[in-house]
C-alpha cells in the first residue's frame, strides 16, 4: 500500500538525507519526494511517498524518523483526512491544426500552456494524481515531449 | 581564541579530564591547543584502540567517553567503534579533523566524507562549517550523547575552522526544539501496568543495559523484592542485578542459562526493563514466553513493539517508571508457587562444566572471579571467551561487566579495559580474551605500558577462533574452515611491549597465577592453555525457540 508521509524537519545540510537514510538501508524506494521552506525559513517540509512491502518495517521507519534529532513532527496521512496535489509540467506538441482540440482537453483538466516556441508547447497542471495520469493518457495523442513532475505534496485537514 | 581553543576550553566546561586519540595532518591545531591543556591526553597506538577506550571509559564511568583522530584514516578507523557504541547505546563524542573547508569534496589528501559515512551509527553528528558555531556544537554533542538513549556523536571540525580567531561565548543552555526525550512514564500505562502485576502469578522481571543507563539498579531490585519476582538480564544487563540474589536467573537467551529460558517461556507475565527483545535473546519470536503478557518500558520508542507483540508499552526512564511503579503497587502478587517452581527449574537445569585435569575456560573464569571476590570490572572480547565470562563470573555491581553486546565487535575488550582502568584507576580491571580477539587490538600494549595502565588480559587460549569453530562442529559437520588460529608467544610479546607474561598450561598452577597477575603493578597477559574444544552451553541454535537447548552435558 502507498503512503503519503509528511516530515516537519530542520531546514539545514544533511537532513535530507538522513530521512531518506532510514528508507535506502531498508531497500525501500522512495517513490516521490517534495521538499520546500514551509512559512518559516528554518523549517522544511518533506512529503515522501512509498510504498511499504511490509506494514510492520513501515511502522518502524516512521518511529525512527521521529528518533531523528532534526525531526520535528510526522504525519502519515493514510486514514487521515486530507487534500493532496502534484503538479506537473509537459513539453507536448503544438501545431495549428490540433490547437482547438488541445485547449479542449486542457480546458476539461484545468491545465494551462505556459509556454510556447514554434512547434511545443509547454503545459501546467495541478490535480490529483489519477486526474493527472488521466490526462497524461489523453495528452499522449499530441505526443508528450518531456514530463517533469513535483511528486504529491499533501496537507491534512 | 581560536577553533582549537574554543574546543579545548569547551570539552574542559563539559567536565571532560581524559581524552583517547590519535594525531594527524588536520588536528594539528588541536593538538596544539592540547600541549597547553590539562585534560590527560592517551595517545593510543591506533584510532580503533582510542574509541574503543573511550567507549570503556564510558561504560565503567557513566560519563561520555571522548576520542580524537584526524581527517580520512583516522576517522575512518573509528568507525567500527563508533558502530559499537551505537549498537549498546553508550555516550560518547568522537572528535575528527577534516580537510579545509574550502577543500572538501576535492579528493583532498587524506579526505573522507565522515559526516556521510557515519550518518547512520551515530545518534547525532556535525560537520562545523563556522568557528561561531563550535561552542554550541560541543554542548549539544554532549548532550544529545547521554541523554535520553545515550549513544555517540561525531563531531567533524575542518583544519582551517580550528585555526579561525573568534570569541568564546559559552551557551548558557541547550535548546534543541525538536530533541526532547521522554523520561516520565504515562500514568495512565503505569497503573494499567501494576494492576497486571499485581494480578499476575508467574512475572518475570527482563532487564537490559537500559537499568545500568538510568542507575535503575536499586528500583530494580526493590521491585523485585516488593513483587517477589526472579530477574533475567540480557548481556548489556550484567551487574544490574546481584548474580547471588535468590531471585537472580543469569543471563536468558541464546547462552543463557537454562534455567531462565525456562522460566520466560513459563511465564504469565514478562517485565522488561530497558531491554530490546533482541534476536539472541528471543530465538524464535513467535515461541518467546507465549503464554505471558507483555510490560515494555523502554527510553527508545523505536524499541517498542519492534521484534515482538507487547501489551502495555511504556517510554520512559527506567528508574523514574521503577520508582512510580513500585509506588502504584497496591497488592503485590502472591508468587510463592512460581518462586518453587523456579527453584526447582534451576536444581533441575544448573549451569555447569565437566571439569577434568586439563583446564578448562570456565573453570579459569570461575577462579578469577573467585579471587578477586567478584569486584573486578571484567571485559571480554567477542565469542566463547565473552560467554563463558558472562556466565561464570559472578558480578553485584552495574557497569563492572563491559562487553560488545550488539555489534559483536572482536578486539574490543583489550582497550574497552584501558579505557575502564583509565576511568577507574582504583579498580582491577580484567579482559577475559580469546586468543584470536586479543590479536586485533594488541598494540594497545604499547600504550598500557607507557601509561601506566595496568590492566590484566586473561586469554582463555584454545588455538581456535572457538565459537565460530562450535557453530562449525554442530552445524557444519565438522568442517573446520579456517578457524585454527596461531598466536605468538603471549610470555615473550608481553615482554618485548615491557609488560609481564605467564603462560599456564597445568590446571593446579591456574590460581597461583591468577594470584600472581592481580598482584604485580603491571600490565599483564596471562596464557591460559584451555582445553581447544571446550564448547559454550547451554545453546539455543539460531532461530529455534528458547527453551529448545542443545545442552552439552545434560
Amino acid at each position: 500500500m502507498k503512503h503519503t508521509i509528511s516530515v516537519l524537519v530542520e531546514n539545514k545540510f544533511g537532513v535530507l538525507a538522513r530521512v531518506a537514510g532510514l528508507f535506502s538501508a531498508r531497500g525501500y524506494n522512495i517513490a516521490s519526494l517534495a521538499v520546500s521552506e514551509t512559512l518559516a525559513p528554518d523549517t522544511s517540509y518533506m512529503t515522501i511517498v512509498v510504498e511499504a512491502e511490509d506494514e510492520k518495517i513501515l511502522e518502524q521507519i516512521k518511529k525512527q524518523l521521529n528518533k531523528l534529532i532534526d525531526v520535528i513532527t510526522v504525519t502519515d496521512f493514510t486514514n487521515k483526512e486530507h487534500v493532496d496535489r502534484e503538479l506537473i509540467l509537459a513539453k507536448v506538441n503544438y501545431s495549428a491544426k490540433d490547437k482547438t482540440r488541445l485547449e479542449i482537453l486542457l480546458n476539461k483538466y484545468g491545465a494551462n500552456i505556459v509556454e510556447r516556441k514554434g512547434s511545443v508547447a509547454v503545459i501546467e497542471a495541478v490535480g490529483k494524481q489519477d486526474r493527472i495520469r488521466e490526462l497524461l493518457l489523453a495528452l499522449d495523442k499530441f505526443g508528450v515531449k518531456e514530463l517533469v513532475r513535483t511528486g504529491r505534496i499533501a496537507l491534512a485537514l | 581564541m581560536i577553533g582549537a581553543q574554543i574546543l579545548m576550553e569547551s570539552l574542559i566546561r563539559e567536565g571532560v579530564t581524559a581524552m583517547f586519540g590519535y594525531p594527524g595532518g588536520q588536528v594539528l591545531p588541536i593538538f596544539d591547543a592540547l600541549y597547553d591543556s590539562p585534560i590527560k591526553f592517551i595517545l593510543t597506538r591506533h584510532e580503533q584502540g582510542a574509541v574503543h577506550a573511550a567507549d570503556g571509559y564510558a561504560r565503567a564511568t557513566g560519563k561520555v567517553g571522548v576520542c580524537l583522530a584526524t581527517s580520512g584514516p583516522g576517522a575512518t578507523n573509528l568507525v567500527t567503534g563508533i558502530a559499537n557504541a551505537y549498537m549498546d547505546s553508550i555516550p560518547i563524542v568522537a572528535i575528527t579533523g577534516q580537510v579545509k573547508s574550502f577543500l572538501i569534496g576535492n579528493d583532498a589528501f587524506q579526505e573522507a566524507d565522515v559526516t556521510g559515512i557515519t550518518r547512520p551509527i551515530t545518534k547525532y553528528n556535525f560537520l562545523v562549517k563556522d568557528v561561531r558555531d563550535l561552542t554550541r556544537v560541543v554542548r549539544e554533542a554532549f548532550y544529545i550523547a547521554s541523554t535520553g538513549r545515550p549513544g555517540p556523536v561525531v563531531i567533524d571540525i575542518p583544519s582551517d575552522i580550528q585555526q579561525q580567531n573568534t570569541e568564546f561565548v559559552w551557551p548558557e543552555k541547550v535548546a534543541i526544539r525538536s530533541y526532547h526525550p521522554t523520561y516520565f512514564g504515562h500514568p495512565g500505562q503505569i497503573k494499567k501496568a501494576a494492576k497486571l502485576i499485581s494480578s499476575s502469578k508467574k512475572p518475570v522481571l527482563y532487564v537490559g543495559g537500559g537499568i545500568i543507563s538510568s542507575a535503575a539498579h536499586q528500583a530494580l531490585r526493590e521491585l523485585a523484592e516488593k513483587i517477589q519476582a526472579p530477574v533475567t538480564w540480557t548481556l548489556m544487563g550484567i551487574g544490574a542485578f546481584p548474580s547471588a540474589h535468590p531471585f537472580a536467573l543469569g543471563m536468558l537467551g541464546m547462552h543463557g542459562t537454562a534455567y531462565a529460558n525456562h522460566a520466560v517461556t513459563a511465564a504469565d507475565l514478562i517485565i522488561a526493563v530497558g531491554a530490546r527483545f533482541d534476536d539472541r535473546v528471543t530465538g524464535r519470536t513467535d515461541t518467546f514466553a507465549p503464554t505471558a503478557k507483555i510490560i515494555h518500558i523502554d527510553i527508545d520508542p523505536s524499541s517498542i513493539s519492534k521484534n515482538t507483540r507487547v501489551d502495555v508499552p511504556i517510554v520512559g526512564d527506567a528508574k523514574n517508571i521503577l520508582g512510580e511503579l513500585l509506588e502504584q503497587i497496591k497488592k503485590r502478587p502472591d508468587t510463592s508457587a512460581w518462586l518453587k517452581e523456579v527453584d526447582g527449574l534451576k536444581k533441575k537445569y544448573p549451569l555447569r562444566y565437566k571439569d577434568g585435569d586439563k583446564i578448562k575456560p570456565q573453570y579459569v573464569v570461575e577462579q578469577i572471579c573467585e579471587a578477586t571476590g567478584g569486584e573486578a570490572i571484567i571485559t571480554t572480547e567477542v565469542g566463547q571467551n565473552q560467554m563463558w565470562a558472562a556466565q561464570w563470573y559472578k558480578h553485584s555491581h552495574p557497569r563492572t561487566f563491559i562487553s560488545s553486546g550488539g555489534l559483536g565487535t572482536m578486539g574490543f575488550g583489550f582497550p574497552a579495559a584501558m579505557g575502564a582502568k583509565v576511568g577507574c584507576p582504583d579498580k582491577t580491571v580484567i579482559d577475559i580474551a580469546g586468543d584470536g580477539s586479543i590479536q586485533m587490538n594488541i598494540q594497545e600494549l604499547a600504550t598500557c605500558v607507557c601509561n601506566k595502565i595496568n590492566v590484566k588480559i586473561a586469554i582463555l587460549n584454545n588455538g581456535y577462533l572457538g565459537m565460530v569453530r562450535q557453530w562449525q562442529e554442530l552445524f557444519y559437520k565438522k568442517r573446520y574452515s579456517h578457524v585454527c588460529i596461531t598466536s605468538p608467544d603471549f610470555v615473550k610479546l608481553a615482554e618485548s611491549y615491557g609488560a609481564v607474561g605467564i603462560k599456564v598450561t597445568k590446571k593446579e598452577d591456574v590460581r597461583p597465577a591468577i594470584e600472581k597477575m592481580l598482584s604485580i603493578e603491571n600490565t599483564v597477559i596471562v596464557d591460559f592453555r584451555v582445553e581447544p574444544e571446550e564448547n559454550v552451553y547451554p545453546m539455543v541454535p539460531a532461530g529455534e525457540a528458547i527453551n529448545k537447548m542443545i545442552e552439552g552435558l545434560a
